[in-house]
C-alpha cells in the first residue's frame, strides 16, 4: 500500500513538473534570467504548489500521524551550519549552469534525449561523492 | 526590467504547481516522508536500508512515468532540448548532486516541503539556491555570453 502510494505519488509530481513547464531548462534559465527577458512562470509553479502544501501540511500535522505509518518523518535539524549555505549555493549555481534541479531532470529522463541522461549520472556521481567521500 | 508575458504558460505553470503540491501532501498524508526529489534519490544510491529503498525507487519511477504520460497525452516530450554544452551539463550535475545532499534538499525539499512547515533551514536554503541561481544566469548570460 505504502509502495503503491509512492508510485502514484511519483506519477503524479511527474505529471505536475512536465505541466508546469519546468522540465524545459530554458524556461527555468528565463525566470533565473533577471537581467534579460524575465519568465515569472516558475513563480506561478511554486505559488501553486504553496497554495496546497501550506494549508495541508499544518492539517496533516494536526491529525497527528500519517494515515499508513505510525509517525511522521519530519526533518529534525533546526540549526543554520555553514553546510546548508554552501551546499544550497553549490545546487544554485549547477541549477543556473544547467536550468535543471533533480525533479524534472528525472522527469526529462522520459524523452530519452542523450544530455538529459548525462545530467542524471553526473547528479548521480555527485550525490555519491558527497556522501561517500566529502562526509564521513 | 522586461516581462514575458505568457498567460498561457502561465495557468499551466500554475495547474502543474496544484499537481505537485497535491503529491507532495499525498505522500505526506499516506506515508508521513517528506517529498524531497534530492533526498529520495540519495537514499537509495547512498545507503538507505533496504526495506527503505523500494518506495524510493518506485517514486522515481512513477516521476519518469509522469513524463511518459505527458508524453503520450501531448504528443511532445517533455523537453525539446538542453541548451548546454556537454562539458557545463556534466558539471551542473556534478554541483547539483553534492550541492542538494551537503545542503540537505532541493527545489522540492526545502522550496515546496520546508517552506510549507515554515522550516527556517528551509527558507535560508532557498533564499540561498535562488540567489546564487540568479547571480549564476547574470555571469553565464550576461558576462560570459553563453546561452
Amino acid at each position: 500500500m505504502k509502495n503503491g502510494i509512492a508510485l502514484l505519488v511519483g506519477l503524479v509530481f511527474g505529471l505536475g513538473l512536465s505541466l508546469s513547464g519546468m522540465t524545459e531548462p530554458l524556461r527555468v534559465l528565463g525566470f533565473l534570467d533577471l537581467a534579460g527577458a524575465w519568465d515569472p512562470t516558475l513563480a506561478f509553479v511554486m505559488g501553486g504548489a504553496l497554495m496546497v502544501t501550506v494549508p495541508g501540511f499544518w492539517l496533516a500535522r494536526r491529525r497527528g500521524r500519517p494515515i499508513l505509518e505510525e509517525v511522521f518523518s519530519w526533518p529534525t535539524r533546526k540549526d543554520i551550519d555553514p553546510k546548508l549555505v554552501t551546499g544550497t549555493a553549490l545546487f544554485g549555481i549547477g541549477w543556473g549552469i544547467a536550468g535543471f534541479c533533480p525533479g524534472p531532470a528525472i522527469a526529462s529522463l522520459s524523452s530519452a534525449l542523450p544530455m538529459v541522461l548525462v545530467f542524471v549520472a553526473a547528479m548521480a556521481v555527485g550525490m555519491l561523492a558527497h556522501d561517500r567521500l566529502l562526509s564521513r | 526590467m522586461d516581462i514575458v508575458v505568457d498567460q498561457v504558460a502561465w495557468m499551466r505553470g500554475l495547474a502543474g504547481g496544484l499537481l505537485i503540491g497535491l503529491s507532495s501532501l499525498l505522500l505526506l498524508l499516506f506515508n508521513g516522508r517528506i517529498a524531497g526529489v534530492s533526498g529520495v534519490l540519495g537514499g537509495v544510491l547512498t545507503g538507505a536500508r533496504s526495506g527503505d529503498r523500494l518506495w524510493r525507487l518506485l517514486f522515481i519511477a512513477g516521476l519518469i512515468g509522469g513524463g511518459l504520460l505527458f508524453m503520450a497525452v501531448a504528443g511532445r516530450p517533455v523537453i525539446s532540448g538542453v541548451p548546454t554544452s556537454l562539458g557545463l551539463t556534466v558539471l551542473a550535475g556534478l554541483l547539483v548532486g553534492v550541492g542538494t545532499r551537503m545542503g540537505s534538499g532541493c527545489t522540492s525539499g526545502h522550496g515546496v516541503c520546508g517552506l510549507a512547515r515554515f522550516s527556517g533551514r528551509s527558507l535560508v536554503g532557498t533564499a540561498s539556491f535562488m540567489a546564487f541561481g540568479f547571480l549564476t544566469v547574470f555571469v553565464t548570460r550576461h558576462l560570459l555570453g553563453l546561452s
